[in-house]
């Protein structure tokens, strides 16, 4: 047995042993469609003629982009879906319940499940060994209505984080520095997945941070391997029959390897317009910033919160700086409730805003204006990502983003922690 | 194949375009609102990359491009715009992954070629079938590798729609 964990996932779906470079054609455990892509996912399905999904159970529609609808036309796209699942007997996640991945995660992902969903993001479901892929509304739609999908079987890309992490660096900060490495097409059509003492050692929220943005690299999947975290994870959500445990074979084969060492990575920034375009905090610190983001499915989850609320407790947002913070699911903004985190992050000076995408991908609030720089804790900037081709999108963590915000220009949060 | 009476090989204007045109520049974000109303949106296709493109591109124009076309995100927009566009297709040096297959879905060829020596309103002509563009302004021929076989069984259906209207399966 000679296999990675893409080859393993894949063959036990197809019951045969499948390896890189083969297509085939898979079932699939969930597919999903959200507001932005949904409409059209809908339509595609009218117009070849299918009337229902194969599997209503395990069709999905998530209402996670514009959030709540700020117009009509919105609303009424909304509602066209809201009223298909419905009709259909598919599952609904009404707006405000979180941004797709977030609910996959908490909800449905599991390991050795294959999803997809409209959303390049579904890479997110990685960190759970599940072979999560993004699609265009078409290959979704087909994979609802027939309740499969063909797939080319890719090779994989090892990288590999053994040592910790220092203080004040986050998966966020190693996952940027990945990709730097990688290049933003360094992984185009293969699967990554990540290993080492430092990924055995995350919790499941970083593991999420890192999955989610294997897509930046290009990649068609970023896998990391079920363990007793992912059994916790499970657990804690009521899901734990759900586990399995899968990892590579020792001997799979790799197109390449990657080796990091996790207490040398540092604070990391990817500048305006790829992701690829990385610098360390250091490097960056002084560039000023107008508008802070704190949310997106890769780092608007409870854990990420908790650390910006940190650095923020009695501190002030700096007055030349605006920020925003959206939780990634109706559980994150409860959780944050509870434990005081969202008045520690309100008293600083912050806009709390509703699960959600929020400001991630330009269609909501928080547009900046011409020559403004934003700095987010989201996976991408591309030129006009956050709805302004004038203004320039700044990638970090959470903690980064936390003392950009009281400093009104990047800064360094080990020298607040 | 058919674009618009048109039949390959035929000779249309390239327009070019550098590297990593993501599908933010394709089809930006802030028109979320035109999704279901295509025809205007179209009105902004590659909006971010070149202004001028959507209200000038004529029926059969090629799009070229460097390498990582259509990277970001996997808004089907994106290529189901360049293709109501007018474009015949889509020629880079290289794709990303999703934009890839959403354009053989949607009907619009997408051919991996070196794209280096072609200038903006050069004057191309495609044979799918043989790989084959040839550079009419500049008098040079390039080969490229043919779609793959599974996906060229989509893309002479008229893309994926019309494929399982046709089997009313995944065959390939
Ligand atoms: S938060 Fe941003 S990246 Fe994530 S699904 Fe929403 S728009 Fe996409």
């Amino acid at each position: 047995m000679n296999k990675t964990l893409s080859e393993k996932i894949l063959s036990r779906k197809v019951g045969k042993d499948v390896s890189a470079g083969e297509i085939i054609v898979t079932d699939v455990d969930y597919m999903f469609a959200h507001d932005a892509s949904g409409p059209l996912t809908i339509d595609q399905l009218r117009t070849m003629g299918i009337q229902k999904p194969a599997y209503p159970d395990k069709t999905i529609i998530i209402i996670d982009h514009a959030v709540p609808s700020p117009n009509k036309t919105i609303s009424n796209n909304q509602e066209k879906l809201r009223k298909w699942a419905i009709k259909t007997g598919s599952r609904f996640s009404e707006a405000g319940r979180g941004i797709c991945h977030q609910v996959l995660a908490e909800d449905y992902a599991s390991p050795g499940q294959i999803i997809l969903g409209t959303d390049s993001h579904t890479v997110t479901a990685g960190a759970l060994a599940a072979f999560g892929t993004g699609m265009g509304a078409t290959d979704v739609a087909v994979a609802i209505g027939l309740g499969k999908t063909w797939l080319r079987v890719p090779e994989t890309i090892m990288i590999k984080l053994d040592g910790d992490l220092p203080t004040g660096v986050y998966s966020k900060d190693a996952m940027l520095t990945f990709i730097g490495k990688l290049t933003m097409e360094g992984a185009t059509y293969k699967a990554l997945e990540f290993s080492g003492s430092a990924i055995n050692n995350m919790r499941m929220d970083e593991r999420l941070t890192l999955s989610n943005m294997a897509v930046e690299a290009g990649a068609k999947v970023g896998l990391i391997s079920s363990d007793e975290t992912t059994k916790k994870y499970l657990e804690s959500r009521g899901r734990g029959e759900f586990f399995q445990k899968i990892m590579p074979d020792k001997k799979a084969e790799y197109t390449e390897t990657l080796k990091f060492d996790a207490s040398e990575i540092e604070p990391t920034i990817a500048f305006p317009d790829t992701v690829d375009n990385i610098k360390t905090v250091s490097e960056a610190a002084g560039t000023e910033i107008q508008e802070v983001f704190i949310g997106s499915c890769t780092n608007g989850r409870i854990e990420d919160l908790r650390i910006a609320a940190d650095i923020l407790k009695g501190k002030k947002v700096n007055p030349n700086t605006k920020l925003i913070v959206t939780p990634a699911s109706r559980e994150t903004l409860l959780l944050a409730v509870q434990d005081l985190t969202l008045q520690t992050l309100i008293e600083s000076g912050a806009t709390v805003t509703p699960p959600g995408c929020g400001v991630c991908f330009g269609a909501l609030g928080g547009v900046p204006a011409d020559g403004d720089r934003i700095l987010t804790t989201s996976n991408r900037n591309f030129k006009g990502r956050t709805g302004n081709p004038l203004s320039g999108t700044y990638l970090a963590s959470p903690a980064t983003a936390a003392v950009t915000a009281i400093k009104g220009e990047i800064a360094d949060p080990r020298e607040m922690l | 194949m058919n674009m618009e009476g048109k039949t390959w090989p035929f000779i249309s204007t390239a327009w070019k375009f550098g590297d990593s045109i993501s599908t933010d520049h394709i089809s930006p974000g802030r028109y979320f609102h035109l999704r279901t109303n295509l025809p205007e949106l179209t009105k902004h296709t590659l909006e971010d990359a070149r202004e001028e493109y959507a209200s000038n591109v004529k029926s059969g124009d090629f799009v070229v491009a460097g390498r990582n076309f259509g990277m970001g995100s996997s808004r089907e927009h994106a290529a189901i715009m360049i293709k109501m566009s007018g474009a015949g297709a889509v020629v880079a040096k290289s794709f990303a992954r999703i934009f890839y297959r959403n354009a053989i879905n949607v009907g619009l060829p997408a051919i991996i070629c070196n794209t280096d020596k072609i200038a903006d309103k050069d004057q191309l002509s495609i044979d799918l079938e043989l790989g084959k563009l040839k550079n009419e302004t500049k008098g040079f021929e390039l080969t490229f590798s043919p779609i793959p076989k599974e996906m060229m069984k989509i893309l002479s259906e008229g893309g994926l729609v019309p494929y399982i209207k046709k089997y009313g399966d995944l065959k390939l």
